[in-house]
């Protein structure tokens, strides 16, 4: 325990925690959203297409992170238009840009000389590495995030709800629609640096998935998603410590973990009160 | 009286299929219309095209200057149950005040005037119990309560049903119809229904849509009603005895 607490003198734990309190934040309210609306597989495509720009980013040697960032936000605004427009099916139209910006990535990455560095950090994240500049940029997010909903928490309801209702009320779905899943793709990308592109969705369903299991309400969804989040990552940070292993794993191998442990004790509470 | 609405030569489709053509309705105040017809006839079609959910190919729809307030119309519409994702996080009261969010600004708040007539909406409608429910844990016949909640709050002058009657139970279909009679002493309605028996008691015209649009005034089925319909069509008439009526076409 002691050795645990020593752990806060260095600044790479701090800057952790931080990481995860943000990476909460905005994975808590965004995945809120996607898992409401259904749009988990959607979320995924955003998050493999923007792999391309991470390669992209290597080869022509800007930051991979705003490689993605364009990616990212290029490809969810591309499937909210084109699956909308074209005759196309969705899920085959995600699977396409999901394994395209793979292949960008792969060859871009394959292309550039001598050695990716960090590479593994993008595909399974690295808590304990996050920069200065990673830790402004989710804190710009996380505050955006958190005064978007705020102000528009009841038309964000309203239009993903029950979309067609809300466009026969004349309310600006396709504007929303475009915004939020922008939302998504920044929340995203920027978490890839915190948890790896391999894991970042499972920071945007399980803690939903848990506070499911108490509350049916959007804004309780949220809020109880962030607590989760973040209790997963700092037994996840602890567990991969004391363990030495790899700290995104550790993190989702937690929530998992954690999900399993409160979903089988309400079934048994359930039991033993019958 | 003036008309809420008139449709003049309406055609409307997606892409290369036409699925209505040349209809023209008219919708009074008064008008109670059951919209009936085979599937795929176009039903669902006519409905998108008066909420303004499609542009219709040709032909005009004119709203009158009373169905027009605040830059949207005044109209009340109950989606198929089936077009609700009754997994969504979202409170019945939350359900039946969304209905107002076309009067609000993009940052708006519900005004506590706002909040008494959705309260009293439900309580009327007999939910008031399971208003902080999640509606997920409601029964298909109170999911379509709350929605009737969210279709009316903001005051229409016309309500759409779309197959109310899917999903429901008998006790709350005749409620529904009971209700939807009382309601049509101050605001026009248009139901689409498979079930023509049932709703003859209660609508005042039909509208029978397939692909083009016949209307008949008055609410008892006729053989000349049955053939617009334009397929065998079952009738289950709710006297003493109920009974089957088969009405076979040849075509």
């Amino acid at each position: 325990m002691q050795s645990l607490i020593t752990l806060f003198d260095f600044e790479f734990f701090r800057n952790a925690i931080l990481a995860a309190f943000m990476a909460s934040i905005t994975c808590g309210i965004i995945g809120t959203y996607i898992v409401s609306r259904r749009i988990v597989f959607i979320s995924g495509g955003i998050t493999h297409a923007s792999f391309g720009g991470i390669g992209m980013g290597y080869y022509f040697g800007f930051n991979p992170i705003l490689g993605a960032v364009i990616f990212g936000i290029f490809s969810a605004l591309g499937i909210e238009l084109f699956t909308k427009k074209a005759d196309l099916r969705e899920d085959s139209a995600i699977a396409m840009l999901w394994s395209l910006g793979m292949a960008v990535g792969v060859i871009f990455i394959f292309l550039t000389p001598g050695y990716a560095p960090n590479l593994m950090s993008y595909l399974f994240g690295n808590i304990l590495t996050v920069s200065k500049q990673d830790l402004l940029y989710l804190l710009f997010l996380s505050l955006f995030i958190i005064g978007f909903f705020v102000a528009f928490y009841r038309i964000i309801i309203f239009v993903s709800f029950d979309e067609e209702f809300a466009l026969t009320n004349n309310a600006p779905v396709k504007l929303f629609n475009a915004l939020l899943i922008s939302l998504v793709a920044l929340t995203i990308v920027l978490n890839i640096r915190v948890v790896g592109i391999i894991l970042v969705m499972s920071l945007l369903t399980i803690p939903q998935a848990i506070a499911n299991l108490f509350t049916k309400r959007f804004d309780w969804m949220m809020i109880l998603s962030i607590v989760f989040g973040f209790l997963g990552s700092i037994l996840g940070l602890a567990l991969s410590y004391i363990y030495d292993i790899p700290s995104g794993a550790a993190i989702i191998f937690t929530l998992v973990i954690l999900y399993g442990v409160i979903k089988i004790s309400g079934l048994v509470i359930e039991k033993s009160r019958q | 009286m003036e008309s809420l609405l008139e449709i003049h030569n309406l055609s409307a489709g997606y892409g290369q299929n036409l699925v209505l053509q040349g209809v023209n309705l008219k919708i009074k105040p008064s008008d109670f219309i059951g919209v009936i017809g085979p599937n795929g006839g176009g039903k669902t079609t006519l409905l998108k095209a008066i909420l303004g959910l499609i542009t219709p190919i040709s032909g005009t729809i004119h709203f009158s200057e009373s169905m027009t307030s605040g830059g949207v119309h005044r109209i009340g519409y109950l989606p198929q149950i089936n077009n609700i994702d009754r997994q969504f996080p979202i409170t019945v009261f939350d359900v039946v005040r969304s209905g107002l969010m076309s009067r609000k600004r993009l940052m708006g708040r519900y005004s506590a005037e706002e909040n008494e007539s959705a309260l009293h909406l439900i309580e009327e409608m007999g939910i008031s119990d399971i208003r902080n429910n999640p509606i997920g844990e409601l029964s298909g016949g109170q999911v379509q309560r709350a929605l009737l909640c969210r279709a009316l709050v903001n005051k229409p002058a016309l309500l759409i049903l779309d197959e109310p009657n899917t999903y429901v139970d008998n006790r709350f279909e005749r409620e529904l119809y009971e209700k939807l009679k009382v309601l049509n002493e101050k605001l026009a309605i248009l139901l689409v229904s498979h079930d023509l028996g049932t709703i003859s008691t209660y609508v005042k015209s039909y509208a029978c849509v397939n692909n083009s649009l016949h209307f008949h005034e008055g609410n008892t089925v006729t053989p000349e009603l049955l053939k617009s319909y334009e397929c065998p069509i079952q009738i289950i008439s709710h006297g003493d005895i109920p009974h089957t009526v088969l009405h076979q076409h040849t075509h």
